[in-house]
């Protein structure tokens, strides 16, 4: 019954840049394989000799540092370890090896609204709240205006909470979360809340905290838009492990891909393979203007007597974001057999970037059947030569001009 | 829980505030509000009246036996609503302690001293019937808020110790619950001690170790009638008197060690 302990430390020395470091942390629970919340069941299980509970490793030797002033981005699927970490951050959970230092003031938002209730006024939940997280009335009292103006609320405060519309409670907790005044704060998936007025407005904030360096955000989202339109620095966690620790970009794609994989895997495991083989190859040249189009042959082989098509995508690899799906749905393969495909896509549209591309072959109502793996897929570099240098710095986006899109089969 | 930390700035204001929070809610919605507070011993006082004082006809030689039964009854809801309360603290508010990092004797501490607040409001109640039934002050008075603190820490131990157990074993509840209706029976509050005393002086004796017993009886004694028998002019030997003491401060060290250790995990069993 004995659980090892590792360490959580706060320390408070302003002229270190490091303000969260994460060394060899593990974590793991316990959990009942049969309802043990009872003395009865428990006595039993010791004098069984039966241990009542399966030991799960949430997290594995992770090891991370935040700097300060940064943005940090926290990916995974559920069940990844995520929330664990940010508990463990935010010293709710004890870590069971390891060690974790906090250099500064950390306001976590596991949740928005933790202790909220709704009998109370909203004024008097403002106050519960920042004293669940550490602030004095003196405190709350300065920031106490801020609070209500963001949240937009200033005509409610004195009704009872329960009077709130849910959207306006999200309002208010959100509000507290992000003006309550401290060096660190940690935010676990709270971004998609309020209207469109009021997600505008947390933009804005989050820009602006981006800003700030003195300010250092950690953030646990599900939304890669949001990774790479704030973080600054990101890590994937796959498993309990940190699989990668870099640019929101990598974490971002990453993650997307992963996602992607996932959901293949499962087909797979109901579906018997159907098409396998599949073969992307590159024909025109890996480095090329916009006068030049992208020259793409793709095979596979069909086992079955099913009608396939074929997905393509140009995915812009600094970014992130696919540019050109391709949608040959309309000229199916029909049957068994060897295929072969040609593609020609014109690039001219496009601004200077590099490529990389996808290809998945999909049945009938547009299911994954098979697809190439990341390292088979082809990479391609566009260089225009019609810009002069100084404009495509300051050309950041992907440039879209008319285009055209051809596909011979 | 650095010596230094248990009452730092942040704990006092989440203390008052989670407190404030507490007593408000508790009469949230009813007609008559706080005065639910001294409305329900006053009952529970008026019950326990009419059946032994007027119908079993108990305590006829103690002078101002309905403030000294009052007195007793008052004393008692207070050790079980703190009881109850604390031990259950940690579940009711689970939702905090699963989301929120802070030193979790608060909401302990929080969730007795509502009990406390009730207390000492139905305190006053009982002096002003004490005066209206003819009880002189007197000096001893100033001796009651010793038992009370007795009882209060006793309280604390306990919801400490319990409380800790109860995050997992939730059996706790109920086996505190039937403990609670024995000790009722343990203590003299509806029966005189002297009852006691006249068939089995030992049994006396023994009843007032108990540290519940030997603080309401100190109370009864200090502030209504000096008449009332106490631990200390029942049982002659020293060593024997200051059992209840030290029971008391054995529980609450070994609570407030078992909770230290414990409360790391909480976040976790709750």
């Amino acid at each position: 019954m004995k659980r090892s302990l590792g360490t959580r430390i706060e320390v408070n020395s302003p002229d270190s840049d490091t303000v969260i470091k994460v060394e060899n942390l593990s974590k793991s629970f316990k959990l009942p394989t049969e309802r043990s919340s009872s003395l009865k069941q428990s006595i039993f299980n010791v004098l069984s000799g039966v241990k009542g509970y399966k030991k799960q490793k949430v997290l594995k030797s992770v090891d991370f540092e935040v700097k300060r002033g940064e943005f940090l981005g926290i990916v995974g699927r559920n069940g990844s370890g995520k929330s664990t970490l940010l508990k463990i951050l935010a010293g709710v959970y004890t870590p069971e090896k390891g060690r974790v230092t906090i250099n500064g003031n950390l306001i976590p938002f596991i949740e928005l609204g933790v202790g909220f209730n709704p009998d109370l006024t909203g004024r008097e939940n403002v106050y519960l709240n920042g004293a669940l997280l550490g602030f004095s009335r003196k405190e709350i009292d300065d920031m106490y205006d801020d609070i209500v103006e963001f949240a937009e609320l200033e005509d409610f405060m004195d009704q009872k909470l329960k009077n709130f519309s849910s959207g306006m409670q999200v309002r208010l907790a959100f509000s507290i979360a992000i003006k309550a005044q401290g060096d660190i704060l940690v935010l676990d998936e709270v971004l998609a809340v309020g209207d469109e007025a009021f997600q505008n407005k947390c933009n804005q904030f989050f820009k602006k905290i981006k800003q700030d360096k003195s300010k250092t955000v950690v953030l646990v989202t599900h939304s890669m838009e949001n990774v790479r339109q704030y973080c600054d620095h990101a890590i994937l966690i796959r498993d309990g492990v940190v699989r990668i620790d870099g640019s929101p970009e990598d974490v971002a794609n990453d993650y997307s891909l992963e996602n992607a994989r996932r959901f293949n895997d499962k087909n797979e495991e109901v579906k018997q393979v159907a098409v396998e083989n599949v073969n992307v190859k590159l024909l025109s040249n890996d480095k090329i203007t916009q006068k030049e189009k992208v020259e793409v042959e793709i095979t596979y082989n069909v086992k079955e007597n099913i009608d396939t098509y074929v997905a393509l995508t140009f995915w812009d690899i600094q970014r992130g974001q696919s540019l050109i799906n391709s949608n040959s749905k309309a000229l199916p393969c029909k049957g068994k057999g060897k295929k072969r495909l040609n593609f020609k896509v014109n690039i001219s549209p496009l601004n200077d970037t590099n490529v990389r591309i996808y290809a998945s072959i999909r049945g009938k109502d547009g299911n994954i059947l098979s697809y190439v793996l990341d390292d088979d897929s082809p990479t391609f570099i566009l260089r225009r030569n019609d810009y002069p240098n100084e404009n495509k710095k300051t050309t950041d986006a992907v440039l879209f001009q008319r285009g055209e899109f051809d596909v011979q089969g | 829980m650095n010596i230094p930390h248990v009452l730092n700035k942040r704990n006092r204001v989440l203390l008052a505030e989670l407190t404030r929070t507490d007593f408000k809610l508790r009469y949230q919605g009813s007609v008559l509000g706080y005065l639910w507070a001294l409305l329900r011993p006053l009952m529970m006082f008026a019950i326990l009246y009419v059946v032994f004082a007027k119908l079993l006809r108990f305590g006829g030689d103690i002078p101002h036996y309905p403030v000294y039964l009052l007195a007793g009854t008052t004393m008692w809801s207070f050790f079980t609503e703190c009881t109850s309360q604390g031990i259950q603290a940690m579940v009711v508010r689970g939702d905090l302690i699963r989301k929120i990092s802070f030193p979790k004797y608060i909401v302990v501490v929080s969730a007795t001293l509502t009990a406390v607040i009730n207390m000492l409001i139905n305190l006053v109640v009982v002096i002003i019937f004490a005066l209206i039934n003819g009880v002189t002050p007197s000096l001893s008075w100033l001796l009651v808020p010793l038992s009370l603190l007795e009882l209060y820490v006793l309280a604390l131990g306990i919801s400490f110790l319990l409380g800790a157990i109860n995050v997992k074993y939730r059996d706790i509840t109920s086996i505190w619950d039937v403990c609670i209706q024995a000790l009722f029976y343990a203590v003299p509050i509806i029966y005189p001690i002297s009852m006691v005393a006249e068939s089995s002086v030992m049994a006396a004796k023994i009843i007032l170790l108990n540290p519940i017993a030997q603080a309401i009886q100190d109370i009864r004694h200090n502030l209504i009638t000096h008449e009332a028998i106490t631990t200390w002019n029942f049982i002659s030997s020293f060593w024997v008197q200051i059992l209840p003491i030290i029971l008391i401060i054995i529980i609450l060290i070994f609570a407030t060690f078992y909770f230290r250790k414990k409360s790391k995990f909480f976040a976790e069993d709750v």
